[in-house]
């Protein structure tokens, strides 16, 4: 056992083996749903679609005229008024993937209730929010200053507007939390390696409290012309936004692109009891890959995943039976039935038992923010035991007996849930949750 | 006030996203109207881009206050 023990803190061991707990204490989502984790959870269970035309800039010249964009407007309608968050005089500084960030997080640690007013506790309160491609927009502007001969006109803001881990910086800067800030950069899986990392900074002492998750904002030309080269968006539903992110569907042709942010507050267990926080759940495991095959692409039975999922069961000390509900990375691109496959295979005859949903058909895919969202929607769906929809799932391009939950959300026992990333340069990451 | 002052007033106002009351000639960039290093940069940016006029580093570190900034970019504009 005390052999077992050493090992956990390497490696994070099981639930059982004595290792600090980390449960969620906080939650913030700003997205294509809406503003705010109820809000967006509700729309998300009444089967609703975030996705809709480009309306950032004009998409008229390039394949794809669908994204996902987080709507504006009143914050009592669930919708996104950037000046009652950040100061007007402060945007500017900030490429739009730092607003997201910035908002999401305001909101999970305002729900967390966690201020810290001694030094002691801001050094023990740290912050991990990654971004998959970071300020492209403010890139492609700083461009165009420098090519029109303007250099010394390059606003000193540009590189801190650009800098991936100033979501991080911000977020702390605003809160003094002085504890470990880090950023996390693996393209579509960097939401769950985000959080996962984090958990397992306060389970190896680091911290007590760590606000983790992803942010997102590439609904721009640039985002948008260089994912159409790459022929991964679908371009196929311009003119009926809400059925082109459509996951396992033999009509699918690519993913949407979808922006905001999902962030988490991340406490040790007995330090969240102390303090009476609520507790949405607790992070029991997490397990990664590398695919080491293709630069966009997953091989061939997609083992990739097999194994981040194998190894998130591992650090759980649980087995696939455990399992009651799985957050598809499924991104409505050929990958789908890979990831299917992969799940299929190492659940073996558990699979006639889980239900498993793409919800990205309702939010369009968030990149490096799509992971921690996802996290969310899977704590919730243990809360709620409901098992969130997967939309436009008409015709399966390949049969399963697991239950994909097309169209409508269902009411399941879930108790324990595994949400899957997957990212560019074959990079895997599962994270296994359950209530407390 | 002169024009020149009327338009460095606005584009304080604007980038610091400070009461027009505050900026009065005395007022520091820094010290009383709550701009940091990076911010004072810009604010340069933006006399040069707003005036037409060069303003060089040296010449640029001195502008700590509003009326350093009025006084120097008149000074400019009747060389």
């Amino acid at each position: 056992m005390q052999n077992r023990e050493r090992a956990g803190l390497l490696q994070s061991a099981g639930v059982n083996s004595g290792r600090r707990r980390v449960v969620v204490t906080g939650m913030g989502i700003v997205g294509p749903l809406g503003l705010g984790v109820e809000n967006v959870w509700s729309r998300l269970i009444a089967g609703e679609s975030g996705i809709g035309r480009i309306s950032h800039f004009d998409p008229s010249d390039l394949p794809a005229h669908v994204a996902g964009e987080v709507p504006e407007g009143p914050t009592a309608e669930g919708k996104l008024t950037l000046s009652e968050w950040i100061p007007t005089k402060d945007q500017r500084k900030m490429d739009r993937f730092i607003h997201m960030g910035l908002v999401a997080a305001t909101e999970a640690v305002e729900d967390s209730g966690w201020k810290p007013e001694t030094e002691e506790d801001k050094c023990r309160t740290g912050v991990m929010i990654g971004s998959g491609i970071g300020g492209l927009q403010t890139i492609y502007d700083a461009s165009i200053t420098v090519h029109e001969g303007r250099a010394r006109r390059l606003s000193p803001f540009f590189i801190p507007s650009a800098l991936i881990n100033l979501v991080s910086g911000h977020v702390s800067i605003k809160y003094g939390f002085q504890g470990p800030n880090h950023s996390v950069v693996t393209a579509c899986a960097t939401g769950v390696h985000a959080i996962g990392d984090a958990a397992r900074i306060i389970m190896f002492g680091d911290a007590d409290v760590m606000v983790a998750g992803g942010a997102e904002a590439t609904v721009c030309p640039l985002g948008i012309a260089g994912f159409c080269s790459a022929r991964a968006l679908s371009t196929g539903f311009n003119a009926t936004p809400e059925k082109a992110s459509r996951p396992w569907d033999k009509d699918r042709d690519g993913f949407v692109m979808g922006e905001g942010s999902g962030v988490v507050v991340l406490e040790e267990y007995e330090h969240a009891k102390a303090r009476g926080a609520k507790i949405y759940g607790e992070i029991i495991g997490y397990g990664m890959s590398g695919d080491a095959y293709h630069i966009t692409a997953p091989a061939e039975g997609h083992y990739g995943a097999y194994r981040a999922m194998r190894a998130a069961l591992k650090s759980a000390d649980l087995t696939p039976a455990d399992i009651n509900y799985v957050n598809a990375h499924g991104t409505s691109t050929m990958a789908d039935d890979l990831e299917l496959e992969a799940v299929e295979r190492l659940f073996g005859d558990d699979a006639r038992k889980l239900a498993m949903s793409s919800t990205k058909s309702a939010t369009g895919h968030l990149l490096g923010a799509a992971g921690a969202v996802e996290a969310i929607f899977s704590i919730l769906a243990i809360r709620d035991n409901v098992a969130p929809p997967t939309l436009n799932l008409d015709n399966p391009s390949r049969e399963s007996v697991i239950d994909r939950v097309a169209h409508t959300a269902q009411q399941r026992e879930i108790n324990v849930a595994l949400s899957n990333s997957f990212g560019f340069g074959g990079t895997n990451a599962s994270l296994i949750v359950r209530g407390v | 006030m002169s024009e020149i002052a009327d338009k460095v007033k606005k584009i304080v106002v604007e980038h610091l996203g400070v009461e027009e009351s505050k900026v009065t000639p005395d007022a520091s960039f820094i010290d009383d109207l709550g701009a940091d290093s990076l911010d004072t940069v810009e604010l340069v940016m933006a006399f040069e881009e707003a005036f037409n006029v060069e303003i060089p580093e040296d010449a640029a570190e001195k502008i700590t206050t509003v009326k350093d900034a009025i006084d120097y970019i008149e000074k400019q504009k009747a060389a």
